[in-house]
Parts: C-alpha cells; structure tokens; sequence
C-alpha cells in the first residue's frame, strides 16, 4: 500500500495516457460503425461477410496484432499511436455488428411511415432511425469501451505507456501491491466509463430508462450466429454478435 | 533491422533448425495448445454446471451477469503478473489466470443456452412427466447447444491470447518468440512468432465455429 502512496504521481501519469490510448480508438469505432453497418445492411451477403470477418478479426490476440501493426503502419512497436490504431480495428469488429443489428431492430414501418410524413433521408435518419437504434448501440459502445480500457493494458509488455506498466513494473521489482493497484485502476476506470456512458444514454435517450430490450422484427437471427451474451448489457432473449465475443481482453 | 522485417519473418519461419527440439515450434505450439485445452476444461467443469443451474432455476442470474460484466474489465496481463507473484515461476500462476478468464464466456453461454428454450417447449416437456433433469438434458442443452459451443469459442479465444503472456512469465508456448525478439531487438522473430499465434487462434475460432453450426439442432433454422 505505502508503494502507492509513494507513487501517486506515477499512476496519475499512465492513468494518463492509459485513458488517451484508450478515449480515441473507442470513438474512433462507434462513428465508423454508424457508416459501415449501414452500409452492410444494404445487402445481405454484405452484412453475412462483415459479422464473419468482425467475429475472426475478433479471434486475433491483440499482443500479436500490435508486433504486426508497426512494419505497416510505419510506427514503431513502443508507439501509442500503434497501440490504439489496433484497439481501434477491434473497436469496429465489435461495433459494426452490433450497430448492424442496432440498425436492424428498426421497424421499417416506422421508417416508411417517417418518410410518408416528408422526412427527408438524412433528417430520418438523425431523427427517427439512429434514435432507435440507440439502445442496441450504446449497448454496442458499452461491451467496446469496458474491452478497449482492459486491452490497452497489454501493450505495457512492449514499453508503452499505460496501467499495464505497472503489472510489468512490479512484476519485474516484486511488488505486489503496483500490480494490485493496476488491476484496480484498471477494472475502476473501464466501470467508471461505463457507468458514464449508461448515464449518457439515459440522457439522451430518456425513453429508454425503463428498458433497453429493442422492438425487434428482425432479431430472431440463426441460432449458430447467436452467441451467450456475456455484458453487462445483458438483454434476456436477444443475443448479438457484439455480445457475443465481449469477454475476451487480451 | 535493414530489408523487409515481414520477409525476413518469413524466412525465419522457413528456418528448419526452427522446426525442431523442445524449443522449435511444433513444441512451442503444442504447449500453447495445451495451456489452452487444459485451461478452458478446467473453467468448464466449474462453469458449465453453474451456468445450466443457473439457466434452468434462475437462481443467482443477477448475480452470474454482473459477475461476468465485471470480470470483463479485468486486465488480462495483471492477472497473469500477480498470480506469478504470489504464487512463483511456474504453471499454476498462469493456469489460474485462464480459469478466471475462461469462466464468464462458458457461464455466459451454458445459462443463456438454457434461457433460450422456448418456455412453451419446456412447459410441454413438463406436461409429458418429464423430470426436471430431463427436461435440462434431453430439451434445454440440446436446442441451446450452439449457445453452449459460442461460449467456448469465447473463452478460447480469451485463453489463447492470454496463454502467450504465460510466457511472460516464464512459461513456454508461442509468446516465447515474440518475447525473445523483444529482448533482442529482433523484430522478425517477434513477428513469426505473432503470426504462428494468430494462424492458432484463428484455427481454434474457424473450429468452433464449424461445431457451432453442426450442434445446431435439427428443425431449428439453418445458418
């Protein structure tokens, strides 16, 4: 304990850039998302092709991902920027299904009845479709920024700085407590985030508070694409793919 | 680190003298296998009868969510670093490690598995006279097999990530490469080594996958 207090200033520092490798890669996703699930929900085989590769994106480990980023991306493997390019592709390969199905769960009877009422494309979109997609999409962001906080951990192994310092620190000192206090730190900051964006959500969408469970037409999907719903999140009966590679974070 | 590091990863990997001994990499993948299957079976055995309890009484559902929302924000690599700690160099640290990391995803998937029967089918199964652990084996884990089988793709995919930081800390496996490059600066084994683990994990993913759909029962949709 006294480890800590002595080294408070050190913490602060990689909570730090642990949050700036983290903050970006995860809006970075859901903005990304918006376009490209839209996009693959314009044809089916599109939209089959997207959650395959999203889910074996997914299977990747990251350690790996960020020794092979850097001869690509012309960064270096201590580079932050590396680090959250990454977590950025595992960001969208949770998010784009999950904004895939957010879009989906749309009645297309309200869509039509929007356009009949004289809605113009892009105000339906903003003002009818992307607000009840909301729930499945915070639901989407929640399972991506709890994953990306925890991720961002693992680049400490190859020097870059962040939490995971701490577990190699005091790994390689002996000191238990540096590594007690990152694991913390660590599940602290990625609940604090997502009891902000849960709180976020209530804001924006004040309609929601009761239930998050979307009126969905096309949710009974396949059962060899419904996975177990690990988050949080959980809505009882309507698995997503989003939900279904969310306990994974290394 | 002049030339083209992913040729020279390449060429590493074409290396014969690579391909043999206790640190070559059939060995080095096999253990990693190893740590994977031995983990996940192990989470298994505790999460798999937890989760169909759970799935089938409902009893501590609250709790199995939160549980398993909250394990997610743990860090992988703190895990795996403290356990070394308190425990010392050797396996148990890193096996501990990916029995807690396993246990969400198979938690998870055996107690939706059970939810996800149609309670109208249950009800009927129940009318026929069946037992409640007829009902649970013959009924629920039968229609909620791809449910089950997705909870192992999860926790596979945690284990064989997490199973390169075993080395880390000691142990063998296919992290052993990219941690030996990174102490050496050589960058092209650091990258072979990535490679050989992604091929792994992606092998694993594409197997689950394929068992996911063939557990599939029959009359329910197809894919």
């Amino acid at each position: 304990m006294s480890w800590v207090l002595e080294n408070l200033d050190v913490i602060a520092g990689y909570t730090g850039s642990h949050l700036l490798q983290a903050i970006p890669p995860i809006l970075v996703a859901f903005v990304l998302s918006l376009p490209l699930a839209k996009l693959a929900n314009s044809r089916g085989w599109l939209r089959t092709g997207v959650t395959t590769t999203a889910g074996l994106m997914y299977a990747i480990p990251s350690l790996p991902l960020f020794v092979l980023l850097p001869g690509l991306l012309g960064t270096g493997v201590r580079s932050p920027l590396n680090i959250s390019i990454a977590l950025s592709l595992y960001g969208l390969a949770l998010m784009v299904p999950a904004a895939s199905d957010a879009f989906r769960s749309v009645s297309r009877d309200v869509l039509g009845s929007a356009t009949a009422q004289g809605y113009a494309p892009s105000a339906r979109f903003l003002q009818v479709e992307l607000p009840l997609a909301g729930p499945v999409l915070l639901a989407g962001v929640r399972v991506v920024a709890v994953s990306t906080i925890s991720l961002v951990t693992v680049g400490g192994v190859l020097g870059v700085p962040s939490l995971g310092m701490l577990f190699v620190d005091g790994f390689r000192r002996g000191i238990l407590a540096e590594i007690g206090a990152g694991v913390v730190l660590t599940a602290v900051l990625a609940l604090l985030t997502d009891a902000l964006l849960v709180l976020l959500g209530r804001a924006l969408m004040p309609w929601s508070r009761t239930s998050t469970r979307p009126r969905t037409r096309a949710r009974p999907r396949t059962q060899a694409q419904t996975q177990p719903q690990t988050g949080p999140q959980t809505q009882a009966g309507s698995p997503s793919p989003a939900q279904s590679n969310a306990g994974r974070q290394s | 680190m002049n030339g083209n590091p992913y040729l020279e990863a390449f060429a590493w990997l074409g290396d014969p003298t690579h391909w043999s001994g206790p640190s070559g990499i059939p060995m080095r993948t096999l253990e990693h296998l190893g740590y994977t299957v031995l983990g996940v079976a192990v989470a298994a055995l505790i999460a798999i009868p937890l989760g169909l309890f759970v799935g089938h009484t409902g009893i501590g559902k609250g709790i199995a969510v939160t549980a398993a929302g909250a394990a997610r924000a743990l860090p992988t690599l703190g895990l795996v670093t403290l356990f070394a700690l308190m425990v010392g160099i050797g396996l148990t640290a890193p096996m501990l490690a990916f029995v807690i990391l396993a246990i969400p995803s198979l938690l998870a998937g055996a107690s939706s598995a059970v939810e996800s029967a149609d309670p109208a089918t249950v009800d009927a199964a129940r009318a026929q006279g069946m037992t409640e652990w007829q009902i649970l084996t013959r009924v629920e884990v039968p229609l909620g097999m791809p449910l089950i089988v997705g909870g192992f793709r999860g926790a596979t995919v945690q284990v064989v990530a997490t199973a390169m930081l075993a080395a880390y800390v000691g142990n063998g496996g296919l992290g052993r490469y990219i941690f030996l490059g990174l102490g050496s600066q050589d960058y092209p084994q650091m990258i072979a080594g990535s490679v050989l683990v992604i091929a792994l994990a992606l092998v694993l993913d594409l197997a689950l996958l394929l068992t996911q759909r063939l557990t599939l029962p029959r009359g329910t949709r197809p894919a």
